[in-house]
């Protein structure tokens, strides 16, 4: 991790000066300061791809990130040049982290807007996005900072070891134990649903046009 | 050894003239005729698994930390349901598979009974006599529905809790006696007293599937004694039956489609995952997941509670009506009620009182089938609309926008159907020409 | 022995015994030997399947391995059967008379029948009513003891275990510092020494800015320093509230509501949980907050309506 925060400097103004401004300190009604947000926030928002944002009223979705590494550490050395939190550390393998209680502050904390399997999820006004490609570091990011509209987390109510073992917990759920055999996206009764009228009922419609006869009447 | 065991149930009950009859016994054998007979077995699969089930769950709502096989779930407070569901999926052997073949089954058994019953409803089944069986028929589906709805319950995991929620708001808003019902069925207040969970499971496993049972065999007991339906065709009239005797063919094929029902069960059971519980975890009343949903046969529920606008009866500052009202009580009493009348509201439109025993097809009465399509499409719009959240994820629709396209859709589907339908039967009539074989 | 074998192989390949006469006339039918081969064929794979269900049972019980085999020994006896009752056994084709089902002359002797049984008696209305009275009350009776299965339900809904003072807790029963929750974060809180299961006892507890504030006059000082609290049971069917949406940047993004993932109910928080989209049909109830001299939270009275789904008669 070395950001050249002068190089970052001239990417942002190249990149970014458009909505935030000069001197990062926004434009009223388009997009915030950048001053206090710390290389947790530029860290979490370049890495997910969800700045730079085409459209500042729409909602950052996670895509391919715009620049490359060494492009995005010198960008994160210059917002975090201007203050604010630094990038979480998270070490989601060492430790005492329990993966039991990964799953039950997933639930009480997560779950209602992520999906129990991390699968995303909608409410009134804003998209969810799917966890399944979200790294440990980018999970504890989100919580620290709250982007878009999701709340945040306070060292208070989430200290870094039950982050970590959340981010622990939405590692296992990308690929969760799935004894029953085929998961179906791990979303839960729609496409069951759908598996059993277009393969259990189907295939018994197919039965009985064997069994039974077909005069055209 | 076949004639001494006939001799020797003729001896003693003077069975003979009953068992030449059976096995004479005709069969109009068109494959749509056999959709009953898939949701029978579905019906027998469930009452197997469902025992074998019951020996290993515990329904009991006592707190318990688990300390079993699935790692992700070691340490959490749960009750013994939960354990005892989990424990059976884990660590009994040939558990899951049969867990999974009740749930797929459970699955099945509703779509049968829809498919089997819009059979009923296109080709004319329901005219007198039959109106008799479209009554049981119909109490047959909304207890299945019902029935499937208390098996979801009972496990009590993340999904179980919500969708017991939910029935509570439901039953709690029925007028006057709402909040005493539920009361009344909870033991107290939700999430309830340590006796819901027994009755839950006394309801499931045994009151409902009695009464089912029953009105199952009531069913086929009308069958035989009114003898099937059959299509117009060379021989048949409206006072004879033609078709293939029980023995040896018909005996045959039954048995055939009973064990093809176990095996479709079975192999979707071993090998596509249904419910895991253990994903979802334990159920707290102040948890929830996103995208939650029911089991596909209360997805018209789901939809209804969501189409609903914000409608609520108050006077003077006190509730009258609850809102849940409206999309979980009164929208299925609506569907129900229909169907329940459709035998009279049909005699009432044509004036028709005679007894049918030849079947239409669907295109030879477009009126009818029309009014049956456009009633169905109403249904199915509404049902569409309980995944909505699944679809607005997925398709990165906006929710808002959704519940909004789905409320337009739930009036405007059914009038475009009845009319698309009523001009394409007729326009078959005419020509003959059969929907998907055009070269006819 | 010997006689059983010779039992067991006549029962098997049926050569031993000599064609049956048929009746004169009929047309002897040819057996289809490809169909029995086919029918054999599949019986015996039916055989091996459940076989190996049963080695897989003792060596190998992985579900997958169990619903393959067994169901798939059903999948070939289904198609053994299908095969046999299309191909080897012969196809009877039978047409049976229809039972007539009315009886307009039986009917009329029915009911003078019925009618008969009523003759001679006086005030055949009277007894009609009576008896029906007696039957009715016999039905409620017995429908009486059902009462015991619940007690009193207005009491029992209308239950709170919120008061002036009460201290909220986290799951884990320790106490929330008020100083500790920060603007845009969402704590869901217990009465201390409730049952945390009980619908009355979850609350959210959220900080906004106090700028953001626009509650109703009667309810000014139950926010300290922006904090609010309000039931986390949704009015509209009892699930979980805890979606929470609070912008980060509120010039381009939704302002800050909670939203209930079962039927998507929005609650703006910033106005005294007022419902701004969604089927519910009574506002979020807030709980009046204040902070105790150690800086906790604890309530300052009850919520402003009841929490959770309604019913007849419940206060909107």
């Amino acid at each position: 991790m070395s950001g050249n925060p002068q190089r970052g400097r001239d990417l942002y103004l190249t990149g970014c000066q458009s909505c935030h401004g000069f001197d990062a300190r926004g434009i009223q009604g388009t997009a915030p300061t950048l001053h206090g947000v710390g290389a947790a926030s530029a860290d979490f928002y370049l890495t997910t791809g969800r700045m730079p944002l085409d459209d500042p009223h729409s909602q950052p979705d996670r895509t391919e990130p715009a620049y490359d590494r060494q492009s995005i550490d010198d960008l994160v050395a210059y917002i975090g040049s201007l203050g604010g939190p630094e990038i979480p550390q998270v070490d989601v393998v060492g430790g005492r982290l329990n993966l039991g209680e990964g799953q039950r502050l997933f639930t009480n904390s997560c779950a209602a807007c992520h999906q129990i399997a991390g699968r995303g999820g909608v409410m009134s006004g804003a998209f969810v996005p799917t966890l399944l490609e979200a790294t440990p570091r980018q999970v504890v990011e989100a919580a620290r900072i709250g982007p878009y509209v999701m709340p945040r987390f306070s060292e208070t109510q989430l200290n870094d070891r039950e982050l970590a073992a959340i981010a622990r917990y939405v590692q296992y759920a990308k690929h969760p134990q799935n004894p029953g055999g085929w998961a179906l996206f791990d979303v839960g009764p729609v496409p069951e649903g759908m598996v059993a009228w277009l393969i259990g009922l189907l295939a018994l419609l197919l039965v009985i046009r064997m069994l039974g006869r077909n005069e055209a009447p | 050894m076949i004639r001494r065991a006939v001799r020797f149930l003729d001896e003693r009950l003077g069975t003979a003239p009953l068992l030449k009859k059976t096995l004479q016994y005709v069969f109009p054998d068109h494959w749509t005729f056999m959709l009953g007979e898939i949701a029978l077995y579905a019906f027998v699969v469930l009452v197997a698994t469902g025992i074998y089930l019951a020996l290993f769950f515990e329904p009991s709502l006592a707190h318990v930390t688990y300390q079993g096989d699935y790692a992700p779930l070691r340490g959490h407070e749960m009750t013994k349901a939960f354990q005892s569901t989990l424990d059976l999926s884990f660590e009994t052997k040939g558990g899951l598979l049969l867990r999974q073949t009740h749930h797929w089954a459970a699955n099945v058994f509703v779509a049968a009974i829809v498919l089997h019953l819009l059979r009923i409803l296109y080709t004319g089944a329901s005219r007198k006599p039959r109106d008799l069986n479209v009554w049981i028929g119909t109490t047959l589906l909304a207890l299945a529905v019902f029935e499937g709805y208390a098996g979801y319950s009972l496990p009590d995991d993340l999904l179980s809790g919500m969708g017991l929620a939910i029935g509570y708001s439901v039953l709690l808003s029925l007028p006057v006696v709402g909040a005493w019902l539920a009361v009344l069925v909870w033991g107290g207040q939700f999430p309830g007293k340590e006796v819901f969970e027994p009755r839950l499971f006394i309801t499931h496993v045994f009151v409902i599937p009695i009464v089912m049972a029953t009105l199952i065999a009531i069913h086929l007991a009308i069958i035989v004694r009114q003898k099937h339906t059959q299509f117009p065709g060379p021989g048949r009239t409206e006072r004879n039956v033609v078709g293939s005797t029980l023995w040896p063919s018909y005996a045959l094929r039954s048995t055939s489609l009973l064990l093809a029902v176990a095996g479709v069960l079975l192999l979707l059971g071993g090998l596509v995952q249904i419910n895991p519980i253990w994903l979802y975890g334990p159920y707290h009343t102040y948890s929830a997941t996103n995208g939650a949903q029911p089991d596909w046969y209360i997805g018209w529920l789901i939809g209804a509670l969501r189409l609903m606008p914000p409608l609520e009866i108050h006077v003077f500052g006190y509730t009258l009506v609850p809102n849940p009202f409206f999309g979980g009580a009164l929208f299925p009493l609506l569907v129900f009620g229909l169907l329940y009348s459709w035998p009279a509201i049909e005699r009432r439109i044509t004036g028709d009182h005679a007894r049918h025993e030849l079947l239409d097809r669907p295109r030879d009465v477009p009126w009818r089938t029309a009014t049956i399509s456009a009633f169905f499409s109403w249904v199915a719009v509404v049902f569409l609309a309980g995944s909505q959240d699944q679809v607005a994820l997925h398709f990165h629709f906006s929710y808002v926008g959704l519940v909004w396209f789905f409320r337009v859709a739930s009036v405007v589907v059914p009038l475009v159907v009845f009319f698309v339908t009523r001009r394409v039967a007729a326009e078959l009539k005419e020509t003959e020409l059969h929907p998907l074989r055009l070269d006819r | 022995m010997k006689r059983w074998l010779i039992a067991a192989l006549v029962l098997l390949l049926g050569k031993l015994r000599p064609p049956r006469a048929l009746p004169p006339g009929r047309p002897v039918r040819e057996p289809d030997r490809r169909a029995e081969n086919l029918t054999f064929l599949l019986l015996l794979c039916a055989m091996a399947a459940a076989a190996a269900f049963i080695a897989f049972y003792f060596a190998n019980p992985d579900t997958q391995f169990l619903g393959a085999t067994l169901g798939l020994a059903f999948v070939l006896l289904a198609a053994a059967c299908l095969v046999a009752g299309k191909r080897v056994v012969p196809q009877i084709e039978g047409v049976k008379e229809r039972p007539e089902l009315e009886h307009p002359f039986e009917q009329d002797e029915v009911v003078a029948v019925i009618a008969e049984g009523g003759e001679g008696v006086s005030r055949k209305r009277f007894f009609l009513l009576a008896g029906g009275g007696a039957a009715g009350l016999m039905g409620a009776a017995l429908l009486t003891p059902a009462l015991s299965c619940g007690p009193e339900a207005n009491r029992v809904l209308s239950r709170s275990p919120w008061n002036r003072g009460r201290l909220l807790v986290t799951e884990l029963d320790e106490p929330i510092v008020a100083a500790g929750i920060v603007v845009g974060e969402l704590v869901t809180a217990f009465p201390s020494g409730a049952d945390k299961e009980d619908i009355a006892s979850p609350v959210i507890v959220v900080r906004v800015r106090p700028d953001e504030l626009d509650l109703p006059d009667d309810r000014r000082g139950w926010a300290p320093e922006g904090l609010i609290g309000y039931s986390k049971i949704c009015t509209h069917a009892g699930c979980a509230v805890s979606e929470y949406r609070y912008p980060s940047y509120g010039p381009t993004a939704p302002g800050p509501a909670v939203v209930c993932p079962c039927h998507y109910s929005t609650f703006s928080v910033t106005e005294g949980g007022k419902r701004i989209f969604g089927p519910a049909g009574r506002a979020l109830p807030q709980l009046p907050l204040a902070i105790n001299g150690d800086g906790q939270l604890v309530a300052d009275g009850d919520f402003s309506g009841r929490p959770g789904p309604g019913w007849w008669g419940v206060r909107k």
